[in-house]
């Protein structure tokens, strides 16, 4: 461990920096829900042009958004090792994030050569970018499991970029990949499984037993569980070169270990200490039951090939993984951060006395992120039962829609606390 | 004998406990029992907060040079914690179940992600920077009133 390392996590980033990203997170969640609204034929297949933008809109817009100004914020308390430059690399990775998957999704929808050419360059350098950054941070942080989950998070991401920019030059007609099918299952392996789940594995060993005060996860399962996965995601993305008993293999041991990690965590919250009513302890236990769902799901698959070929399949599993645990635990963890957040810097700025200035519960009315969990839910289900019943996907969308909506009208209130009681976003 | 982060660790575990205890009570309005558990809790945080204030971080602040590193946001951090307390003694003296949740959750997540620096980075670094003394060290915690 390096003593120089630890020595630099006193300073938290400047409240504006993971807000720029945790404010534009929802609207693109809206506008995923808005693709599905004006047209709910969207997810009749995983190919149409809208069910692609809109699973960008979710996947980058609002979960990597959220992710990466979460990661900004956490680095120093977790690692010990703030991002350098903190400052220049919020503006270079969220500005070109945000246009970027703008552009991608503008792609994907008018098939047009020249928007997928714009979006790589702008998500190359917001990747880039943010990349770099994390990587001197993580370099230099003080080795602990939640650094080894961010870190091989960090890598997934990489090579999910690597891969999609392969993906998007053949969609822009400029080049021909040898091996689409293999390099697609790899790209969609490493967002989902790599980047979203190992990041959440990572930081779940030290927020899950900090919120409610639950017993710890049993250190073998942090030792071993996420480098795991990520060995099993190596091995899977070179499955075209194996027998496919080796493949199926493989894909058993993902499964068991994202079950693994749902039931326990899952038990040990209903081991908490902290008795309460929390919504992001909901949005959490949402976010494990759709782990048990997409792997009894996928269990399902290997006994009913007919069922494995189906779209409705990869629908279902993309709406359990991506809406039903990504976009669950993000939200509530933004419940979470930004109140917190906000309580912390006015008090930081006006050196207030604690009961002079609004508490973290005062920051958001918790019956309207209550009112946000239900809408939340409601559309999961929907959703999932739209995919089989395509009546529903329209009210679904709405639901997500509302959903959206009223997170930002949450995250924006606490800021007016904040503003409003004399804070002063710098 | 223990590690530092043994024995402060340890320690975090047992103020997270009397936390929950007291939290629940008064979430339950067990005013009484509230009572005798809130100041429970208050003073094992002061107990635990001066036997940093106290030992580890002058002997880390002597043996590392650094008085304006980490220690110094370990002690910024612990005067916040004590305004959310003597903010949740009167919420409890006055019996207001909303205003001692509002701040008993804001003091959660303030200790916790405190504890996490502290396990993660403080308290490594103390075993290691002050590995030679590290038993007096643990012995002069113990001996605080």
């Amino acid at each position: 461990m390096s003593t120089q390392a630890g020595l630099s996590f006193e300073q938290a980033p400047p409240f504006s920096l993971p807000l720029q990203f945790f404010l534009s997170a929802p609207l693109f969640l809206l506008a995923a829900a808005l693709l599905i609204v004006l047209d709910p034929a969207s997810l009749a297949s995983r190919w149409t042009p809208q069910a692609l933008a809109l699973t960008h809109a979710l996947t980058l817009g609002f979960l990597a958004m959220a992710m990466l100004g979460a990661l900004m914020q956490m680095l120093p308390v977790v690692a010990g090792s703030p991002l350098p430059r903190p400052r220049a690399v919020a503006w270079l990775a969220q500005v070109p994030l945000a246009l970027g998957t703008l552009s991608l999704m503008a792609g994907f929808l008018a098939a047009e050569p020249i928007a997928f050419g714009i979006a790589v360059a702008l998500l190359g350098v917001g990747f880039a970018v943010f990349l770099a950054a994390a990587a001197v941070s993580l370099v230099r942080a003080t080795g602990n499991v939640t650094v080894w989950g961010m870190r091989l998070a960090v890598l997934s991401l990489l090579l999910t970029f690597m891969l999609g920019l392969a993906l998007a030059l053949m969609r822009a007609g400029t080049w021909i990949p040898p091996a689409s099918a293999a390099a697609l299952a790899a790209h969609l392996a490493f967002g989902l499984l790599g980047w979203v789940l190992l990041l959440v594995v990572g930081v779940a060993f030290q927020v899950v037993p900090m919120f409610q005060i639950t017993p710890p996860y049993p250190p073998p399962l942090g030792r071993w569980l996420t480098p795991g996965l990520f060995v099993l995601l190596l091995i899977h993305a070179a499955a075209p070169a194996l027998p496919a008993r080796v493949a199926t293999l493989v894909e058993a041991g993902l499964a068991a270990g994202i079950l693994l990690f749902a039931v326990t965590t899952l038990a040990l919250q209903a081991r908490r200490r902290r008795k309460l009513p929390d919504v992001t302890l909901d949005f959490w236990r949402l976010g494990m039951a759709s782990l048990i769902a997409s792997v009894t799901v996928w269990t399902v698959a290997q006994f009913s090939p007919a069922w494995a070929d189906s779209d409705a399949y990869t629908l279902l599993l993309a709406v359990l993984f991506i809406g039903g645990f990504g976009v669950s635990v993000v939200n509530g963890m933004l419940y979470k951060i930004v109140p917190f957040l906000a309580w912390f810097h006015l008090q930081a700025q006006l050196q207030a006395r604690a009961g002079s200035i609004p508490t973290m519960k005062d920051m958001i009315a918790e019956g309207r992120t209550r009112w946000q969990f239900r809408f939340h839910l409601t559309a999961c289900g929907l959703l999932t039962v739209g995919l089989f019943w395509p009546l529903l996907v329209r009210t679904g969308g709405l639901m997500l829609a509302l959903s959206a909506l009223l997170l930002q009208i949450n995250l924006l209130s606490a800021l007016r606390r904040f503003y409003r009681h004399g804070g002063r976003f710098i | 004998m223990n590690t530092i982060l043994d024995f402060l660790g340890s320690d975090h575990r047992a103020c997270d406990d009397l936390f929950a205890s007291a939290e629940s009570a008064i979430a339950q309005k067990n005013w009484d029992g509230a009572r005798t558990l809130f100041d429970q809790f208050q003073a094992a945080m002061s107990h635990h907060l001066t036997m940093e204030e106290t030992v580890l971080f002058p002997a880390f602040e002597a043996r590392t040079g650094n008085t304006v590193g980490p220690t110094q946001v370990m002690r910024m951090e612990h005067e916040q914690m004590r305004g959310l307390m003597q903010d949740m003694a009167g919420a409890v003296a006055a019996g207001d179940r909303n205003a001692y949740l509002g701040l008993s959750e804001t003091l959660n997540m303030l200790m916790q992600q405190h504890n996490l620096k502290e396990e993660n980075m403080l308290y490594p670094m103390s075993d290691q920077v002050l590995s030679g003394n590290r038993d007096d060290l643990i012995r002069s915690m113990q001996a605080v009133a």
